[in-house]
C-alpha cells in the first residue's frame, strides 16, 4: 500500500512538473468572470502556433493580489481584467513591462490611462437598473439622477452592494462620491446618510442584490431599483429569449469601469505574450466580448451584437475618476462609508 | 507496534506540512515583518470594529454548535435505533446541505426567512438567519457522525439500567451520554471549526457589524491589500482554534473500550404509540429543516415564465443556450476531482487516524490537534500560501492537482474524527480473543478491527467526497486553470443576469448527485459490515 502512494505521488509530481509553460504556450491569468468562445482562442493557436492556457484568480481584488505575491516568479505571462479601481495598486507594484500594441490608436483616448504598461481592453458601466413592471405596478416614475433616491416615494426600494466586497458596489460608491463631492451643502456622506434613512438595503455582493433582492428580469427579490450595469437589459434579453427587455438603465450617475490587460514583469515568453496583448485588441476577440462578459468591446471598430444594439442605452457622460484617486482614498472611503451604513 | 506507528505517521505529516503548515507559515511571514508586526497586531486588538468582529465570531460558532445539536441528536437517536421506511433515503437527504453553494443556500434561506416569507417571519438583518443556515449545512456532522457510532453501542446497557429502576432521561445522562462522549466531542469540534471560520454563508447573510474574522480577512486582503492585518487576523483565529483544539484534545484523552454490537441486532420498528411520536416527531422536525430549503429550491428550478416547467434544465445540456460553460464538463470535472481527492483523504486520513488511535502518548495527541487545524485556519490565507510556497521545486501553483489536493485538506478532518473513535473503542478483547483463537496480528486486526472502522471510513469518505463536490474552504480561494466545475458553473450562472433558473437547475442537479453518491456510499458501507 505504502508503495503504492510513493507512486502516486510521484507520478503526480512528474505530471505536475510536466506542466511547465514551454515557449510556444502563453498563460493568462484573469478573474472568474473570464469567457471567451473556444474558437476564438482556437484561431489563435492556428494562427501563431502559441497555446494559451487561461488561470482564473478569483475577482478582481484578489486577482491583484496574487499577481503581486507571486510578481518574483509569475504564474502568467498576460494578465487581463484589472479595472480602474485596483489599477494603482497594480501600477505601483511594478507588476508590467511596457508594450503598446498596435491598434492602441483604435481605442479612444478616453479609455486608456497608465501609459504603456497596461492596455484597455473593455469597460463596462455600472448604473441604477430598474424593473419596469414593478414601478408601474406602483405606479412611480423610474429616478432621473442619483438625487431622486432619497426622495420619499423611493424608500424602500433600492438594493445596493457594500463597497468592501463587491466591484459594483465600490464603482457605485465612487460614483455619489464623485456627483456630490467631498466638500460642500450636500457632501456624498449626507448622501448615503439620506439613502440608509431611506431604508437602502446592502448586500455583500452583485449575485445577492440582483437574484435575491432585485425584483426585475430574472430576479426574484422584492426591491425593484438595482446597481448593475448598463448591459445587464441586453444580458436579460440573451438568456431569458425575450423580445423586450424587463430592466431599465437610469443613465445618470454611471460609473465606468475598465479592464485592463498587461504583460507581467518576470515572463519568459515576451514576445508569445505581445502576440497575445495583440489578439486582445483584435477585432475577432473584440467582437466576442460582450456576448460573454456583458461588457463593451474597447476597440471602436469591434461590431455590437444585434442585442446589444437594440437593447442597449449607454450613458452620454458616465463618472470617472483617475486610478491613482481612487487608490489614494478607497480604504478612507469605504471605512467613512461603513461608519455612516453601519 | 511502535515501528508501524511511525510509519505510519509519516505520510501525513509530510502531506500536512508540505499543503498545509509550509504554506500558511510562509504567507503569515510574508504579511508580517518584524517591523510591522507590532502595528499589525496592535490595529487588530485595539480596533473596536476588529474585535466586534472577533466576539461575534466566537460567540456565533457556540450557538451554531449548541443548536446543531440540539436539532441534531435526537435525528442521531432516531437513525440509531429505529428501523423505519425510507430510512436510508432520508439519511443521504442529510449529506445534501453540505454541498450546496452559500449563494444556493442564501437563495432558500432568503426564500422562507425574508421579505416574503411564507410563514411571515422576516429574519434579514439578524443573527438567525445565519444561525438556521449553520444549522442546515451542519446537521449531517452529528445525525451521522454521532449517529453512526450510537448505532453499535449495546442498547442492552440502558435497558439493563432501566430494569434497575432508572428514568429515561437519567439513562441517557449517566449511560447513554457518557458512552457517547467521544463521538460527540469529535462531531462538536467539527461544527464548532466550521462556523468559527465560516466565510460565505456569513458573507451572504451577514452584514457590516455581523461577520467572521474569515470574511474580515478578505476584505482586508481585496479592499485594502493589507495582508499585514489580514496575517495578524489569521494568527488570531489560529491560536483562538488551537485553543479550543486544545481542550478538546484534553477531554478526549480518556477512551473507553465499549461493548459493541453489530448494527442490525440493534435496531428496532417503533413499537409504543410514544416511540412512534418520538421517531414520527423528530423525522418531521429534521424534514423541515432540511427539506423545505431543498423543496424551494427544486421549485425555484422549475419555475419558469410561463408556468412550471423543464427549460431551465433543458438550458444547461443546450449548447450555445449557456454560452461557453458546458455543463457535462463541469459534471465530469467535479466527479473526478471528488474521487482523487476521497482517494488522498482516505489514505492520508486513515493512517493519520491509525497513529493517533494506537498511539497513547503525547506525540498522538498533539498530532491529533493539529490534523483539525486545516479545518480552523484561514482558508483565504492558505489560497494565498499556496501561492508563495508551492512554487519550488515543482510549480504546483497552478497544477490542476492543487484542486483535488486543496479538497482533501479539508476533507482530512473529516476522516480522521470519523474513524479515531472507533478505532479507539474496539475492544482489546476482542482482539485477543481472536489471537487465542490463532489468528495473526494482521488477521485478527482485518477481521475485529476492520468491520468496525469499515463503517466509520465509509462515514468519513461520505463526508470527504461532498467537501470535494461541494469545494468548501481553500479551494474557493486557489488559482484555478480552466476546470469548471459544478459549484464554479452555478456561481458563473449566477453572476449573470438572466440565468437564476438555470443556476437553481444546476444546483438541484449538484444534490441529486450528491444524494445518489451518499446513497451508493451506504450500500457500500452496508455491505462491508454485513461479516461483522
Amino acid at each position: 500500500m505504502n508503495r503504492l502512494i510513493v507512486l502516486i505521488v510521484a507520478a503526480a509530481l512528474l505530471l505536475a512538473a510536466c506542466s511547465d509553460p514551454g515557449p510556444s504556450e502563453v498563460t493568462l491569468m484573469t478573474h472568474d468572470s473570464f469567457l471567451v468562445s473556444e474558437e476564438v482562442l482556437a484561431e489563435f493557436t492556428e494562427d501563431t502556433g502559441i497555446t494559451v492556457t487561461v488561470v482564473r484568480a478569483g475577482d478582481g481584488g484578489s486577482m491583484v493580489n496574487r499577481a503581486v505575491l507571486t510578481k518574483d516568479n509569475p504564474i502568467a505571462d498576460v494578465i487581463y481584467g484589472i479595472d480602474n479601481t485596483f489599477l494603482s495598486r497594480a501600477l505601483g507594484e511594478d507588476l508590467f513591462i511596457p508594450y503598446r500594441p498596435d491598434l492602441i490608436d483604435r481605442v479612444p483616448p478616453g479609455l486608456q490611462s497608465g501609459g504603456d504598461l497596461v492596455t484597455p481592453i473593455d469597460f463596462g458601466d455600472v448604473c441604477l437598473n430598474t424593473d419596469i413592471a414593478g414601478l408601474a405596478a406602483l405606479d412611480i416614475q423610474a429616478p432621473a439622477t442619483l438625487r431622486d433616491l432619497v426622495k420619499p416615494e423611493y424608500s424602500g426600494l433600492l438594493v445596493v452592494q457594500d463597497p468592501s466586497t463587491s466591484t459594483p458596489g465600490l464603482a457605485f460608491l465612487l460614483a455619489t462620491i464623485e456627483t456630490f463631492g467631498e466638500d460642500g451643502d450636500y457632501t456624498w456622506r449626507d448622501f448615503w446618510a439620506d439613502l440608509v434613512a431611506n431604508d437602502v438595503r446592502i448586500t455583500s455582493g452583485w449575485e445577492e442584490a440582483y437574484n435575491l433582492e432585485f425584483s426585475g428580469g430574472s430576479g426574484a427579490g422584492t426591491r425593484p431599483l438595482v446597481v448593475s450595469y448598463a448591459s445587464s437589459p441586453p444580458a436579460e434579453v440573451f438568456f431569458g429569449e425575450l423580445d423586450e427587455a424587463p430592466t431599465g438603465v437610469v443613465t445618470e450617475g454611471c460609473f465606468r469601469q475598465i479592464e485592463y490587460a498587461g504583460i507581467l514583469a518576470g515572463t519568459e515568453n515576451e514576445a508569445g505574450a505581445r502576440q497575445l496583448m495583440d489578439y486582445l485588441l483584435s477585432v475577432r476577440f473584440q467582437e466576442d466580448i460582450p456576448l460573454n462578459m456583458f461588457v463593451f468591446p474597447a476597440n471602436q471598430d469591434a461590431a455590437l451584437p444585434e442585442v446589444f444594439v437594440k437593447h442597449t442605452t449607454l450613458p452620454d457622460e458616465p463618472v470617472t475618476m483617475t486610478p491613482d484617486r481612487i487608490d489614494e482614498n478607497r480604504e478612507r472611503w469605504i471605512e467613512e462609508w461603513a461608519a455612516i451604513v453601519r | 507496534m511502535r515501528w508501524r506507528t511511525a510509519a505510519a505517521i509519516v505520510l501525513p505529516v509530510a502531506f500536512l506540512g508540505y499543503f498545509f503548515v509550509y504554506p500558511l507559515v510562509t504567507i503569515l511571514l510574508t504579511g508580517l515583518d518584524p517591523e510591522n508586526a507590532g502595528t499589525a497586531f496592535s490595529a487588530v486588538f485595539t480596533d473596536p470594529v476588529l474585535r466586534s468582529v472577533a466576539w461575534f465570531t466566537l460567540w456565533q460558532a457556540i450557538a451554531s454548535t449548541v443548536l446543531t445539536f440540539a436539532v441534531g441528536l435526537p435525528g442521531a437517536y432516531v437513525f440509531a435505533r429505529y428501523a423505519f421506511p425510507g430510512k436510508a433515503l432520508f439519511r443521504a437527504l442529510t449529506l445534501v446541505p453540505f454541498v450546496l453553494p452559500t449563494l444556493a443556500v442564501a437563495t432558500a434561506m432568503l426564500s422562507l426567512w425574508g421579505a416574503s416569507s411564507p410563514l411571515g417571519v422576516d429574519l434579514r438583518g439578524t443573527v438567525w438567519i445565519i444561525l438556521i443556515a449553520h444549522v442546515f449545512y451542519n446537521l449531517a456532522i452529528v445525525i451521522r457522525g454521532v449517529g453512526s457510532f450510537w448505532e453499535q453501542i449495546d442498547p442492552r446497557m440502558e435497558q439493563a439500567a432501566q430494569v434497575l429502576g432508572a428514568s429515561r432521561i437519567r439513562t441517557f445522562i449517566e449511560i447513554t451520554l457518557p458512552l457517547l462522549r467521544p463521538a460527540i466531542l469529535s462531531s462538536a469540534a467539527l461544527v464548532f471549526l466550521f462556523t468559527f471560520t465560516s466565510f460565505g454563508v456569513v458573507l451572504v447573510l451577514g452584514d457590516l457589524t455581523r461577520t467572521t474574522i474569515e470574511v474580515e480577512i478578505w476584505r482586508q486582503t481585496t479592499a485594502f491589500a493589507r495582508l499585514d492585518i489580514a496575517a495578524a487576523l489569521a494568527i488570531v483565529q489560529l491560536v483562538g482554534v488551537a485553543l479550543i483544539l486544545f481542550a478538546y484534545t484534553k477531554f478526549t484523552a480518556r477512551r473507553l473500550e465499549l461493548p459493541y454490537r453489530p448494527p442490525g441486532e440493534t435496531l428496532k420498528r417503533p413499537r409504543t404509540a410514544g416511540e412512534r411520536w418520538f421517531v414520527v416527531g423528530t423525522l418531521t422536525m429534521l424534514g423541515v429543516i432540511v427539506i423545505t430549503p431543498i423543496a424551494v429550491l427544486i421549485r425555484r428550478s422549475l419555475t419558469t415564465a410561463d408556468g412550471l416547467g423543464l427549460d431551465h434544465y433543458a438550458d444547461l445540456f443546450s449548447s450555445g443556450a449557456l454560452r461557453g460553460l458546458s455543463v457535462p464538463e463541469a459534471i465530469g470535472n467535479t466527479l473526478w476531482f471528488a474521487v482523487v481527492a476521497v482517494v488522498i483523504a482516505a489514505v492520508v486520513g486513515g493512517l493519520a487516524a491509525a497513529s493517533i488511535a494506537y498511539e497513547r502518548g503525547w506525540v498522538g495527541r498533539v498530532f491529533d490537534t493539529t490534523l483539525m487545524l486545516p479545518l480552523g485556519a484561514s482558508a483565504v490565507m492558505i489560497g494565498f500560501g499556496f501561492l508563495v510556497a508551492l512554487d519550488e521545486p515543482f510549480d504546483l501553483r497552478t497544477a490542476l492537482l492543487l484542486i483535488p489536493i486543496a479538497h482533501s485538506l479539508v476533507a482530512i478532518p473529516f476522516v480522521v474524527r470519523s474513524i479515531v473513535p472507533a478505532m479507539r473503542s474496539v475492544q482489546h478483547r476482542l482482539r485477543e480473543a481472536a489471537a487465542t483463537l490463532g489468528a495473526s496480528p494482521t488477521r485478527a486486526w482485518r477481521e475485529v478491527d476492520l468491520p468496525i472502522i469499515g463503517r466509520a471510513i465509509a462515514v468519513g469518505a461520505a463526508f470527504a467526497f461532498a467537501v470535494s463536490v461541494g469545494e468548501f474552504g481553500a479551494t474557493a480561494f486557489i488559482v484555478r486553470p480552466e476546470s469548471t466545475t459544478m459549484p464554479v458553473a452555478i456561481f458563473r450562472l449566477l453572476g449573470r443576469p438572466g440565468t437564476f433558473g438555470e443556476a437553481m437547475a444546476l444546483s438541484v442537479l449538484l444534490m441529486g448527485l450528491t444524494a445518489v453518491a451518499a446513497f451508493a456510499i451506504e450500500r457500500v458501507r452496508g455491505a462491508a459490515s454485513g461479516d461483522f
